[in-house]
């Protein structure tokens, strides 16, 4: 008879265990799906895991790519520590990139050190206010914040393109529903001589340090997460769940709206109507791969991203569809999901006492 | 019944229990919290199975492995806990404890003609969530009534009834019993037993102590012989104390009303403890600790700052962390989910009410991790609390430990004032007599303790005055040496005392 | 006004709004019983690829309608599995369903580009198809159409009326009252869980039957969020359902014929609306008391066996 034992002391090995076997488990059925569509697994899952690294300009796409599902990550792992489901990040990211870059048109031919500072500050501003939305109907009206927030995704894309399309449309620009090329004091240095890379990556970095600093040591993130496992717990020791709902928002909120502008600036240069391949949606995966913790969120992040890479290499050497990235992003979820229950608890034979 | 016994783990909740109920006999269960009688009935209703024994029902043998068996069988039973569904209408919650039954005018039909055989009066188009707690009761008791029930059991009615409400229920029962079915009435209240009930069983410690006829006893005659030695074993060894020292905490407070519609109301709250001084308060679970905790802990703050002193500062409005800064701590019942997080460890969980001390939290902000697993430590080490390390989760360890654990990371605390509930519920008799002689110690050190609990023992054993809270209101105050069986066998039985 | 024009917008949008039809009862009925499943999106995709597949390969429509259900509904169990018996977060795993389900029918969808498969014939209405405007507005439509509505008004009549509707409604409003009177949970979420996925899978399966020939990847465009938004509208009752499903449907149509029908707005504001109503609509839902009107209460909440 086959039963499970809760753990008594869960180290973090139990954790990277758990990680470990999720992989393997993609891996293979990763390798069964491409067996059966007649596609050599081993080759294949090298052309395009392995291959699209080997170049200056393969790395500088992953750190590109990673950017922002790192620091949208941290922001994500802190929140759902707290119980608070953030699913609206794509949006808070797009309103941070729509109005950091509409400060950074505002300033467009002015020169000036302090211009980028203003623009972030703007991104962040964006998608702080975006977050704030669900966190005050969820504490005042108690209304459901993934839905809310969901919700406001949409809108936030619509609102981009209303603004694309209309009154931040580049004049010179032929009619294009695009902006005009952010100025260089508006714009993130690259970090490689090839690709997209930038400087925004040093910035996730950051982030993931600060949100490791503050799960550990921050009485703030202490609260998040006692707040995450038990209400009654957390009240009586003085925790207020309504404080926590906000600062998961707001920082949720503004993490995302930072990386929405570092992805205006850094990456794409100028505003259009799509400034993100769902990254506000993937970061959630990024989250729970790291299981919650914000420095594994950077390797999480990295392996995500390299997913990405693959998916495209995917369709030009083994001619499937870039989308197939998605079976793989599922897949290793789905598996997470599956083995966190060996996390805690500890798999017998025999008979339970 | 003959032989019931039944283990959890170590501890036997019943031991050997012979029972026997007549047709048409409503027969009475009494005994104190912890005596065994939910887990006998739980067996007769195929919640639980016994380890060894065996019953029979109208001659036939009885042992059903879970409850539609039982009912099936004829057995029903009111819970004390209601499983209703506030969303749904009264209708809908009873067919849906009906088997195949649906709720529509049939069965609306045949409810009302069993309410007018039984005299119950309930609205069946309402929705349960607008009901108080005795039409909840009622809703229970026609869902178990229309299987048509030979045996009915029923596991403290009325700690959740008004008077009149509870009146109604014995004209209900009496026509039950009348028709031949059998009940049987579990509770600690001797008055109502004695106006409802043929027989008693007393039930103590898992164990049946006698069979009468609750009519010829009196309140003295029953505590006696529940009590039995024990009021001789007071334990407490007084310090003595100036009769005009000042009370450290004193509560004064008209009228409380919590915001959940399950917690009970406090009504007239007046409390007083001096330095040193152990109060204690008793009585059957349901009638107001819980929110008596909260008022005293800080959880439920109160409007006007006055009414609660804590020598001569008014801290009625403070809330749970600036109580605690002051020197109030407290230890609520329930240890995993409301004074402790599960998963978290235990150094982790020493954060949660300690921070203000020990440098845990250095600069207001920051988590002195080494701070924090040197108290727990500490904590460990002098309440012997057997654990594998402070990194371990509180929910890896014993009842008896954890609370040890919980206890001994208030008092190392210094509290001024402690409030505690149930201490030892649940925990072995060693750790029992140490956290016992802690609290004891506490107060010999100048602590004013309050403790909440539903052992009279303990009570007897630890506290240096007595007193009880009944539907939100507390009785007058005794010192312990000073209480008779008549006070006790009161306490114990639930009767309502005078303030 | 162009009458003819009316007439066919009016088909127009209810044509758009079927799969949201399907696809809002499928989320509807796992939400009564207490199951939030954001995976919608992937049931619904994997429903139709699966439909278009069937179809192209020479199978009759009918067949291709139940493989786009069986599809959705072997989706649905693994997400079953993952969120009864593991106790896997419902958010990530209805999350890693909408993933995996874009994903896999990306992948397998692949081989299907460029072609045509066989859509549903119109039913159209013995004498009620020749009335003016409404005659092509309503009673000329693929058997899908008047499928949706008939399960809408099946579903309101099992949630209301039916002892096993109210079972289902007892477990999604206290999981814990309903395992005490005995009933199993899982195995009503399980169900609930499985019919759901069948029913966001013809729901997929509509979009290639019915309104494209073609398999496109992600061609669902977001409607399995939109049902999921949809069912708060609904107050989670099914006819409501149908109101808001031909509202969203509505806007969208109203969007790509603006123009033509005189409106001056900017299409995206008007996009905009279903949303920020929905969002309007849950704050005005859970802050009143009323119960007709509010979530059921284990929604969300994992339901752990303990003896």
């Amino acid at each position: 008879m086959i039963f499970v034992e809760a753990r008594s002391e869960t180290h973090w090995y139990h954790e990277w265990v758990a990680v470990f076997v999720a992989l393997s488990l993609t891996v293979v059925t990763a390798s069964i799906l491409l067996a059966v569509m007649g596609l050599e697994p081993v080759s294949s899952l090298q052309r395009i895991f392995i291959r699209p690294l080997n170049s200056v300009y393969g790395v500088s796409e992953l750190v590109a790519k990673a950017t922002p599902l790192i620091t949208i990550g941290v922001a994500l792992a802190l929140g759902f520590r707290a119980g608070v489901w953030n699913i609206g990040a794509e949006g808070q990211l797009v309103m941070g990139g729509l109005c950091g870059g509409a400060v950074a048109l505002g300033f467009w031919g002015i020169d000036g050190f302090w211009v980028m500072p203003l623009v972030l500050l703007g991104g962040s501003l964006g998608g702080l206010l975006w977050g704030a939305i669900p966190a005050f109907l969820k504490v005042r009206f108690n209304a459901n914040e993934i839905l809310v927030s969901l919700m406001l995704t949409y809108v936030a894309i619509l609102l981009l393109s209303v603004m694309v399309h209309g009154p931040l449309r580049d004049p010179d620009g032929f009619n294009f529903p695009e902006s005009r090329l952010l100025h260089e004091a508006a714009t993130l240095p690259k970090l490689f001589p090839a690709g997209r890379g930038h400087f925004g990556f040093i910035f996730a970095i950051f982030f993931a340090l600060l949100g490791t600093w503050i799960v550990k040591r921050w009485h703030l993130g202490f609260e998040m997460r006692v707040t995450g496992l038990s209400l009654n717990a957390a009240r009586f020791a003085g925790y207020s769940r309504d404080r926590t709902i906000w600062t998961a928002l707001l920082i949720g909120g503004a993490v995302s709206g930072f990386a929405g502008v570092v992805e205006v600036t850094g990456n794409i240069g100028q505003l259009v109507p799509n400034i993100s391949p769902s990254y506000g949606f993937t970061a959630i995966i990024v989250a729970f791969l790291a299981r919650l913790h914000p420095m594994a969120v950077i390797p999480a992040g990295l392996l995500v991203a390299l997913s990405y890479l693959a998916g495209e290499a995917a369709q030009l050497s083994l001619g499937i569809p870039a989308a197939s990235t998605q079976v793989f992003q599922g897949l290793l979820l789905f598996f997470l999901l599956g083995t966190s229950l060996l996390v805690n608890y500890r798999v017998r034979f025999g008979r339970a006492t | 019944m003959r032989g019931l016994t039944k283990y959890f783990g170590d501890f036997a909740a019943n031991r050997g229990v012979d029972l026997s109920v007549d047709q048409g006999e409503i027969h009475a269960l009494l005994g104190e919290n912890g005596a065994g009688k939910s887990t006998l009935v739980k067996m007769v209703y195929g919640v639980l199975r016994p380890d060894s024994g065996d019953m029979e029902l109208h001659s036939e043998p009885h042992s059903p492995d879970d409850p539609s068996h039982a009912k099936r069988a004829g057995v029903g039973m009111v819970f004390q806990h209601f499983a209703v569904f506030d969303a749904l209408t009264v209708l809908e919650n009873i067919a849906l404890g009906l088997e195949g039954r649906y709720p529509g005018a049939e069965l609306a039909a045949d409810i009302l003609e069993l309410c007018e055989r039984y005299g119950l009066h309930v609205e069946l188009s309402r929705r349960v969530h607008d009901l108080g707690a005795g039409e909840r009761q009622r809703v229970e008791i026609i869902r178990a009534l229309m299987q048509d029930p030979r045996l009915l059991i029923l596991d403290e009615p009325t700690s959740v009834l008004t008077p009149q409400e509870t009146e109604q229920l014995f004209a209900t029962l009496g026509r039950l019993s009348d028709e031949g079915r059998s009940i049987i009435y579990i509770s600690h209240k001797l008055e109502e037993v004695r106006v409802l009930c043929d027989r008693a069983t007393l039930m103590r410690a898992g164990k049946i102590i006698d069979v009468v006829d609750p009519r010829q006893e009196s309140t003295r005659s029953l505590g006696e012989k529940m009590i039995g030695e024990r009021l001789k074993d007071t334990k407490r060894s007084k310090v003595k104390k100036s009769s005009d020292s000042k009370p450290r905490l004193t509560v004064r407070v008209g009228d409380v009303y919590p915001d959940s519609i399950r917690s009970v109301a406090l009504s007239d709250l007046y409390l007083s403890v001096a330095p040193g001084s152990i109060l204690g308060i008793s009585g059957v679970a349901g009638n107001g600790q819980d929110t008596l905790f909260d008022v005293l802990s800080g959880e439920v703050t109160l409007p006007n700052p006055d009414s609660i002193m804590l020598d001569d500062t008014p801290i009625g409005r403070m809330g749970v962390e600036q109580r605690r800064i002051l020197g109030l701590l407290g230890a609520p019942e329930n240890r995993l989910g409301h004074a402790a997080v599960p998963d978290l460890t235990l150094w982790e969980n020493i954060i949660l009410t300690a921070r203000h001390t020990r440098g845990i939290l250095k600069n207001k902000h920051l988590i002195s991790g080494p701070a924090a697993k040197g108290f727990a430590d500490e904590v460990i080490q002098t309440f012997d609390v057997r654990t594998s390390s402070v990194n371990a989760k509180a929910s890896s360890l014993s009842g008896g430990n954890l609370q040890k654990f919980l206890i001994g990371r208030e008092l190392l605390g210094n509290p001024k004032v402690f409030i505690v509930s149930n201490p030892t519920w649940g925990v072995d008799a060693k750790a029992q007599l140490f956290i016992h002689e802690m609290l004891i110690k506490m107060a010999d050190a100048g602590a004013s303790i309050v403790m909440i609990s539903q052992d009279i023992d303990e009570l007897l054993s630890v506290s240096d005055r007595i007193c009880a809270i009944c539907h939100g209101r507390l009785s007058r105050t005794y010192p312990t040496e000073e209480t008779t069986p008549d006070y006790l066998g009161a306490l114990m039985l639930g009767q309502e005392v005078e303030s | 006004m162009d009458y003819g024009l009316l007439s066919s917008i009016l088909h127009a949008v209810l044509v758009a709004s079927t799969p949201l039809v399907f696809a809002g009862l499928g989320a509807l009925i796992q939400e009564r019983a207490g199951v939030l499943n954001l995976g919608i999106e992937g049931l619904m995709i994997v429903g139709a690829l699966a439909g278009f597949a069937t179809a192209l390969s020479g199978f009759p429509i009918l067949i291709s309608i139940i493989a786009a259900a069986l599809a959705g509904a072997l989706l649905a169990s693994i997400f079953a599995l993952l969120v009864l018996r593991l106790y896997a977060n419902p958010v990530a795993t209805g999350l890693a369903l909408t993933l995996f389900g874009l994903g896999l029918s990306a992948l397998a969808g692949a081989q299907y580009v460029g072609q045509a498969a066989p859509q549903v014939d119109a039913w159209n209405i013995p004498i009620l198809s020749h009335l003016p405007i409404a005659g092509h507005a309503l009673f000329s439509h693929d058997p899908l159409v008047y499928l949706s509505i008939s399960l809408a008004v099946l579903m309101w009549w099992f949630i209301t009326k039916s002892r096993a509707g109210l079972i289902l409604r007892a477990v999604g409003e206290n999981h814990s009252a309903a395992h005490a009177l005995g009933f199993s949970v899982t195995r009503i979420r399980f169900l609930a869980i499985i019919t759901g996925g069948a029913l966001a899978g013809i729901g997929g399966s509509y979009l290639t039957l019915v309104q494209t020939p073609l398999f496109v990847e992600g061609m669902t465009a977001g409607r399995g969020w939109i049902a999921l938004a949809l069912v708060v509208f609904a107050s989670w009752r099914p006819l409501r359902v149908i109101v808001g499903a031909y509202l969203f449907g509505s806007v969208s149509i109203i969007q790509l014929h603006g123009q033509a029908l005189g409106v001056s707005v900017a299409s995206q504001w008007l996009s905009m609306l279903p949303y920020l109503v929905t969002i309007g609509a849950l704050v005005i839902i859970a802050g009143r008391g009323n119960f007709s009107h509010k979530a059921p209460g284990s929604l969300g909440v994992t339901f752990r066996e303990s003896k």
